[in-house]
């Protein structure tokens, strides 16, 4: 299977196919050939996993074409990293999907959702399948594009047509970065495959300020994927898409590409001189995973503070490499993709049942849904890292991987774990705690799902939250210190050592995820201090944040205001300079033609005069000659 | 001086002396008039050139027919035109200047070419040589002329016809 | 004895003389005669050229005809456009002609 695993990606690509052609015809107009497509893609991946678990690796290499004298060399490789990545793809994926026939039953576009859905699932496992980074390029693009699809799904609301168009050009601007890298990459190693440019730079072909400069080139395209400081903006607006959209692209999968492609591609940030490429990674990810954290603390919408934590989580990650925490990072990645589908499906699921995205229009819930409550609350812990939840495991690594680091990292993720419980509770308890605050459940008109008040959502949603809480409560036990660690055993690189357990630090973070809790529980449960109060308070930080650092406000002072007045001066260039010259020409065509025409007088005459004249002027000149 | 010669200054003086009225007279009908001395006069130099044939035809068409032509031409218009009317246009003097300087070009080219001598005589009967010729060696010309004749006539009366 | 260019000075002043008419004169008719002039130069030189050149040939006397023949075309050809230049515009003088400027 190892050696086949090329087919898993061409099982979603050829649901993705069927669903294009035929459409509303399908078993379940087209779902269910979806869900076969990544079920099996799924269950592909598992065994892949288990088989590479056994020792088994593959490089299906094919040489796709010749430039010059270099070949260009396509193909896959299974190794630990993607065979991890691929069932955990297939698995989240498979539930997302399985989740998704709820979700968007009664939907208008229902078929071109599963295709779209389909479509992403092939780019994503092609992506990770990826040995070159051609294909790793031609994944990350189509990741991209599904983003934007899918993000405009419902491109009828402007809000979703404009998300959709913003996180495709945000993420462009990395995307044309990491082109730039990978070209520089190409031009000094003279090959595209890991093993050969990593070969490469180990001889020392590309070294020094261009390796680093190559290394960040790189990094930028998982800057913009993975949402990190400064090309974050477009992952809140991303939460216009439908939620299982934003479960599987905007937290699971397609985000974590952008970590995966620093770990598939890590030993060019590591051989940089004096590891500036990880340092570069190290600061955006810890930088980010604290300035999201802040945002998600005064949001409303419910997606929304989680698109915040999800780029918080990112942060983490990208934290974990940079300080040289290779499988903490990755740990994290895993993990985070369970739990964070698993809130992000929580969500939809409180959004089918209230028909609101607005935290403040919520509340109670745990009463009406309790099969949601509960999963989400797992979720939770899993997310705060409380013991003995997933997320705890992997957090708590990259922490302790920043302190042994430096430990202004370390603050700032400490800070950032403080603010995720802070705001996590936030959100529990205005969702789930207190009274329902959207009227009446009983009388509340129906809404677009043609259901009547907040219930608990159909089996076909609930069962993929259960299976993934599962994952959420177990998981981190994969990579337990206690148990020997297995997950290190298997994702692991090479002369990269995890840093030693700290007890102290451990207890520290648990002290810090809990005193997020009490803080959060004293702001919103007991109100010890009312939030409003902090608000009134704090005026500039609230306003700071709510304005999101006024990152969106520079980016539109910067392409509207200098980047308009530069347009605007191109257009006065273009018309008064570029059309002066084309008029000028013109001008001057018609100024001859005025003044030649007075040689059309109408009059033989003057024409025989003139025949008349030349003929004197030419044998006059020809005899003085 | 020859008579030939006498003659030959005689005939010239009489062409270019009516040439000269033709041009320069303000009465369109006194030119049309003095049109037939000058006619006649090269007429005569034709006749100097020992070409007879020419000669008659030139009598027969220029001096009878187109002259006759002309006046007609000048009875239809009268009201075009008028005696007390400016006579010449705006470009009189360039005019003057150019036809003076082609003639002293065309002068200085034919006194100081050397032209070749011909060998030979004429044919003593020269209208039977020419209707010979007409009917031989050029009777693709002969025929053509006539089609430009056929299509001039049908041209000048759909000009000339009145539109109704 | 007058020699060929004799006739071919007589022939150059007659042209010059046609040609003034024609790029002088307003009159329509008068340029008209102007053209006749022009092309009795041009015959004189023919019937000369046909004597002092190649006498035994005729074609300058055969071309002289033929111009002869034109000659009477043209200014039937052209006496015609006179009329009806001065049935539509009512003027016959040349500078008043000029419909067909800029």
């Amino acid at each position: 299977m190892t050696q086949l695993a090329w087919i898993i990606p061409l099982l979603p690509l050829a649901a993705f196919v069927a669903i294009v052609a035929a459409g509303p015809r399908l078993p379940g107009r087209g779902a269910y050939v979806s869900i076969a497509g990544i079920v099996l893609a799924g269950i592909g991946g598992l065994v892949v996993l288990e088989e590479v678990l056994g020792g088994a690796r593959a490089d299906i290499t094919y040489t796709w074409a010749v430039l010059g004298t270099r070949p260009i060399t396509v193909g896959f490789m299974v190794d630990p990293l993607s065979a991890i990545m691929l069932a955990m793809v297939g698995v989240v994926a498979s539930l997302i999907t399985i989740y998704s026939v709820g979700y968007m039953a009664g939907d208008e576009h229902y078929p071109r959702f599963f295709a779209y859905l389909s479509l992403f699932q092939f780019s994503m496992l092609f992506l990770v399948l990826a040995d070159n980074f051609l294909f790793i390029y031609a994944g990350w693009e189509l990741v991209g594009l599904c983003s934007y699809l899918l993000i405009g799904f419902w491109f009828e609301r402007p809000a979703a047509a404009k998300a959709a168009l913003k996180a495709f050009i945000t993420t462009r601007v990395g995307d044309f970065s990491m082109m730039i890298g990978i070209l520089i990459i190409f031009l000094y190693t003279g090959s595209l495959r890991f093993d050969e440019v990593f070969k490469g730079i180990q001889g020392g072909s590309l070294a020094g300020p261009l390796l680093t400069a190559a290394a960040i080139l790189v990094f930028g395209g998982a800057v913009g994927k993975s949402a990190q400081v400064p090309l974050h903006v477009w992952l809140p607006d991303a939460m216009e898409g439908p939620t299982p959209v934003s479960a599987l692209i905007h937290a699971a999968t397609m985000v974590a590409a952008g970590v995966y492609l620093v770990a598939r591609t890590y030993p060019l940030f590591l051989l940089t001189t004096g590891h500036a490429g990880l340092t570069v990674v190290a600061w955006v990810g810890g930088i980010t995973a604290l300035a999201a954290a802040t945002m998600g603390v005064v949001e409303n919408d419910i997606k929304r503070v989680l698109a915040y934590s999800t780029m918080s989580q990112l942060g983490y990650m990208m934290l974990g490499l940079g300080v040289l925490g290779y499988t903490a990072g990755m740990f994290h990645l895993i993990t985070h993709a369970f739990f964070k589908a698993l809130l992000f499906l929580g969500a939809g699921s409180v959004i089918h049942a209230v028909a609101t995205n607005d935290m403040k229009q919520m509340g109670g819930l745990a009463r009406y849904m309790p099969w949601t409550t509960w999963t989400f609350i797992a979720a939770t812990l899993a997310l705060t890292g409380i013991p003995p939840f997933a997320g705890f495991f992997s957090k708590d690594q990259i922490l302790a991987a920043a302190f042994a680091h430096n430990r202004v990292l370390w603050a700032l993720g400490a800070a950032g774990a403080f603010l995720t419980s802070l705001y996590m509770g936030r959100l529990i308890w205005y969702t789930f705690a207190g009274t329902y605050r959207g009227g009446d459940p009983q009388a509340q008109p129906a809404h677009a799902h043609g259901h009547a008040g907040p219930h608990e959502s159909p089996a076909v949603m609930v069962v993929p939250l259960a299976i993934l809480a599962v994952f959420a409560v177990f998981l981190g036990w994969v990579g337990a210190e206690s148990l020997g660690n297995p997950f290190e055993k298997f994702i692991h690189f090479a002369g990269v050592e995890p840093a030693p357990p700290n007890f102290g630090l451990l207890v520290g973070s648990i002290a810090i995820a809990v005193a997020g809790w009490a803080a959060a529980g004293a702001i919103y449960v007991w109100r010890v201090v009312p939030s409003e109060s902090l608000r009134r308070a704090l005026p500039w930080a609230y306003t700071l944040l709510v304005r999101r650092y006024y990152v969106d406000d520079l980016y539109a002072w910067v392409f509207l205001e200098v980047g308009g007045g530069v347009m605007r001066l191109a257009g006065l260039f273009d018309r008064y300079v570029v059309d002066g010259l084309v008029n000028l020409t013109g001008w001057l065509a018609r100024q001859f033609g005025l003044g030649l025409r007075y040689l059309q007088t109408g009059r033989e005459e003057t024409y025989l005069l003139i025949v008349f004249l030349g003929v004197v002027l030419i044998v006059v000149v020809r005899l003085v000659w | 001086m020859t008579g030939e010669a006498i003659v030959f200054y005689l005939l010239a003086a009489v062409t270019l002396g009516a040439g000269v009225v033709v041009v320069t007279s303000g009465n369109i009908v006194h030119s049309a008039a003095a049109l037939v001395p000058a006619f006649l006069g090269v007429t005569g130099l034709y006749i100097l050139l020992n070409a007879e044939f020419v000669a008659g035809i030139q009598v027969l068409i220029y001096a009878g027919a187109i002259t006759v032509l002309i006046l007609f031409a000048i009875m239809l218009t009268e009201g075009g035109t008028g005696l007390g009317g400016r006579q010449r246009n705006e470009q009189a003097a360039v005019g003057a200047a150019v036809a003076a300087a082609m003639a002293a070009l065309l002068i200085v080219v034919a006194v100081r070419t050397g032209w070749p001598a011909g060998s030979g005589t004429l044919p003593p009967y020269t209208p039977g040589a020419i209707g010979q010729s007409f009917l031989g060696q050029n009777i693709l010309v002969f025929e053509g002329t006539s089609i430009v004749l056929l299509v001039s006539l049908m041209g000048a009366i759909m000009i000339a016809r009145r539109e109704d | 004895m007058p020699g060929l260019s004799h006739y071919l000075v007589v022939s150059a002043l007659l042209f010059a003389l046609g040609l003034y008419a024609v790029v002088t004169r307003r009159n329509t008719v008068a340029i008209l005669m102007g053209v006749e002039l022009m092309l009795n130069a041009a015959n004189i030189n023919l019937v000369a050229f046909n004597k002092y050149a190649a006498p035994s040939a005729m074609q300058g006397q055969i071309f002289a005809l033929i111009v002869i023949t034109l000659a009477a075309c043209e200014a039937a050809v052209g006496l015609a456009l006179v009329l009806a230049a001065y049935r539509t515009l009512e003027t016959i003088y040349e500078d008043e002609i000029n419909v067909m400027k800029w």
